[in-house]
């Protein structure tokens, strides 16, 4: 059974607040990802506060990163079910959790971070993390 | 801001790998552990060489993007527990 969304707004707001687009409906997801060019991250956001509760300040702290993805959306697990199915479809070669953080180039998945790696992690280990796969995927070519 | 989970073992909410001291292994989030043994939920079960997988093959694969879950629910008895770790500590393969 879903959580009450008045609990839950507070978690997609510290999301939402800091630019990431929320991603309501699988149309929603499809018209994100139909932009292939550069770099995206989709966000599975949650409301388990064993890993979730580390997961959206770290990835808060990792945007402040000079570099990091074009474009960012998040999709909220146990809420929003069409939007999640349909966000895990783009990257439906890794076993579903939540949270979890898919990176995107070019329209393919370049990083994939499931829930395993964040829970029990606070959220500077995690924005570290994502900083190095931003570093990797997200920066500009050197000529 | 997160949820609470009070009364559970510390390791609620984790995902973690319940070696057996059979040939099973288990992989799910782990909902509680007490004498009577640990429970996971959305949990996944390898038989030690099946597929062609050791038990530690299956692991470190599981340790890189996580598992498919064959169980919503299932209790691994504390009498057949040999371990339980992290799958976040486990260095993937």
């Amino acid at each position: 059974m879903p959580y009450d969304p008045i609990m839950v707004q507070p978690m997609r707001e510290e999301l939402t607040r800091i630019g990431v687009q929320e991603l309501r409906s699988a149309s929603d997801v499809d018209a994100f990802m139909q932009d292939k060019s550069g770099t995206a991250m989709v966000v599975v956001n949650s409301v388990c506060g064993c890993a979730a509760g580390q997961a959206r300040p770290g990835v808060r702290l990792a945007l402040q990163s000079e570099v990091k993805p074009d474009r960012v959306a998040t999709v909220f697990a146990g809420q929003d079910l069409d939007a999640t199915a349909k966000a895990r479809s783009y990257f439906a070669q890794f076993p579903p959790s939540s949270p979890s953080i898919a990176l995107f180039k070019d329209g393919a998945v370049v990083h994939f971070v499931p829930r395993h790696l964040i829970e029990g992690r606070d959220a500077l280990s995690l924005a570290n993390h994502l900083s190095e796969a931003f570093q990797k995927f997200c920066a500009p070519a050197v000529k | 801001m997160g949820t609470f989970h009070q009364g559970k073992h510390a390791l609620h909410g984790i995902t973690v790998v319940v070696d057996t001291k059979g040939s099973r292994v288990f992989i799910g989030r782990c909902d509680d552990w007490d004498d009577n043994g640990v429970i996971l939920l959305d949990a996944d079960e390898h038989q030690d060489g099946a597929d062609g997988h050791s038990k530690q093959d299956y692991i470190a694969q599981a340790a890189q993007f996580g598992v498919w879950k064959k169980h919503d629910r299932v209790m691994v008895p504390g009498t057949d527990v040999a371990s339980v770790t992290r799958l976040g500590d486990v260095v993937a393969g």
